[in-house]
């Protein structure tokens, strides 16, 4: 191997102080929530406790922190699978021209861009003034889709960049039908990549707050509870409540990654089944 | 190879037909998605641009058209200082985003040299992106606060005698957590391109003679440009619809167009939020139609 020249060890000083940067912050409110009962929102540490997140799952005065908790992950299921369903779909029709698919695209586009409160408070306008109540699992599931959709067809399009027809072609010539090929050859294929989808369908919606601001009603999703708290809590429960869902955002990153490299994995090992279905 | 060629002549129909399914097909897999897509973002924004000519008392809103609203807006200066603001804002973050986005896409793409390890790097700097960010602008408040962490250590080192009060709460904070918070959406697109250069071009710049320096900027550089211009799109299009991220780093101290629109929300005063939201609007879609002659996403994907 060559040697290493002077820029490396350079540029290696100048990511590792970019992942400091990165993390840092997280990991110190990470520490800090272990403060002792008598701790405040900054160092030092009075004592090592679990005490704020006791308090965490005991008092409620706070808001109901749970409830949306709970909220957040049914709503971050929902359109974790509407994600990835209507990607998969709109990704197929993008690979062929179709009458409309120009202005399609740019609105998916403009679906990114747009500035997220300017969703927030359409939709919110659209719901109040024709009586319906704004509600977490209507007006803000669809508010979140405006912002999981762009992304999961991002992915799609650069799957199908690199999707080789000849696996499709192959499966034609054996008397597949449209569907067979899609189902017995696309999907299998694709299958890693949609679990990256569902990643961000998931994660994204768990974590979104501006244009869930005006759409959720009166039932708070958790990044809104969050907000709430960030102006009249000043105890280091807030960084215990940051801690604990970072975690379980952690969790769920690894077991989404965790699960993706196992579909790779099986797919090199065995090859690609995808001639299977058809037999 | 054979195959695909068998296949196109024993199954190639009449052009028009062939048309014409490709569109119903297309447009059966396309509905769904154009249906949230009509629901969710073109109908309000028709709801916006309507309801920006609408009128307002204390407490209700009513149907009208009138151009009140405008005319207020673009008659204040708050207005034009609100939007220099904004501006100011998106142009200091593209810069840092964009300089520490290049340099780290640079390391991962050209200076490791394991796929494996590449790609765990490159894992290690997207995950922030799949996590609050609520809490990641929270989690400054133990570093940059008066008896923070940056000013303890600025003391301790005896750098300055007494604590800085611009750390916290100023547009100092907005920035960093902007820089903080984007830097990704620069990282994955440039580092995305990089990936692509054809390493044989790199040994040919420097068997030609070209310094490092020269090959990162007459090779490099020109070939990262659509990466960094999708960066840019994303990077733009964030810190110029942000509210939330002003809002909590500056301690209500500055303002930006969509906290502009966020008071006026606040307050109920529905149609005078449409109306700077429509101009916002047109800005943010204007700077990134011009950003989009520069590149072909659906290309560089």
């Amino acid at each position: 191997m060559e040697r290493r020249p002077k820029s490396f060890y350079f540029l290696s000083a100048f990511f590792v102080l970019f992942l400091v940067f990165l993390y840092g912050p997280t990991l110190t409110i990470g520490i800090l929530s272990f403060q002792g009962p008598g701790g405040g929102l900054t160092f030092p540490m009075r004592g090592v406790s679990l005490y704020w997140f006791r308090d965490l799952f005991e008092q409620q005065a706070v808001g109901d922190i749970w409830g949306s908790f709970r909220r957040s992950f049914v709503l971050g299921l929902m359109v974790m699978v509407t994600t990835v369903v209507v990607s998969v779909m709109g990704g197929l029709a993008f690979r062929k021209r179709f009458a409309g698919s120009t202005i399609l695209f740019y609105l998916i586009v403009t679906s990114l861009v747009i500035p997220s409160i300017l969703i927030s408070l359409g939709v919110g306008l659209i719901w109040s003034q024709s009586g319906m109540p704004v509600h977490w699992s209507t007006s803000g599931f669809g508010s979140q889709l405006t912002w999981t959709l762009p992304f999961g067809l991002l992915i799609m399009f650069a799957v199908f960049n690199r999707f080789d027809r000849s696996y499709e072609e192959a499966a034609r010539d054996l008397g597949a039908s449209n569907w067979q090929v899609v189902r017995f050859v696309v999907l299998p294929i694709i299958a890693p990549s949609l679990i990256g989808v569902a990643l961000f369908g998931f994660t994204l919606s768990y974590d979104e707050f501006a244009r869930t601001l005006l759409t959720s009603g009166v039932h708070n999703t958790l990044p809104l509870e969050i907000f709430g708290m960030t102006t009249n809590v000043t105890t280091p429960v807030l960084f215990a409540l940051g801690t604990l869902t970072t975690v379980f955002s952690l969790l769920v990153i690894a077991g989404f990654l965790l699960i993706a490299w196992q579909l790779r994995r099986r797919q090199n090992a065995k090859g690609s089944d995808a001639g299977k279905g058809l037999v | 190879m054979t195959d695909s060629i068998a296949t196109s002549a024993a199954t190639v129909p009449s052009q028009e037909s062939k048309h014409r399914s490709a569109n119903t097909s297309g447009w059966l897999l396309a509905s769904p998605l154009a249906l949230v897509l009509a629901v969710f973002l073109v109908a309000p924004i028709v709801m916006i641009i309507a309801v920006s000519f609408w009128g307002a008392t204390e407490w209700t809103i009513y149907p009208a058209f009138q151009f009140d609203n405008y005319e207020f807006l673009l008659s204040s200066d708050v207005t034009y200082r609100v939007f220099v603001n904004t501006l100011k804002y998106a142009a200091i973050t593209w810069v840092f985003t964009l300089l520490i986005g290049f340099t780290v896409a640079y390391f991962l793409a050209f200076h490791v040299r394991s796929l494996t390890w590449q790609i765990a790097l490159f894992l290690l700097c997207t995950i922030p992106f799949w996590t609050s960010n609520i809490i990641r602008m929270i989690s400054w408040i133990p570093f940059l606060g008066r008896n923070g962490l940056a000013n303890s250590a600025l003391l301790s080192w005896g750098v300055i005698d007494e604590p800085l009060e611009w750390l916290l709460f100023s547009d100092f904070s907005v920035i960093l957590a902007f820089v903080h918070l984007y830097t990704l959406f620069m990282v994955v697109p440039i580092f995305n391109t990089m990936m692509r250069i054809d390493k044989s071009l790199i040994e040919a710049a420097a068997d030609a003679g070209a310094s490092g320096w020269q090959t990162l900027w007459h090779v490099i550089v020109p070939l990262t440009k659509p990466g960094i211009m999708i960066g840019t799109i994303f990077v733009i299009a964030l810190v110029m619809g942000d509210f939330i991220t002003v809002r909590f780093m500056s301690g209500s101290q500055s303002a930006n167009v969509g906290r502009m629109i966020q008071n006026d929300i606040s307050l109920l005063q529905y149609p005078s939020a449409a109306a700077t939201a429509v101009v916002l609007l047109c800005t943010v879609l204007l700077m990134i139609g011009i950003l989009l002659r520069f590149v072909d996403i659906r290309k560089e994907l």
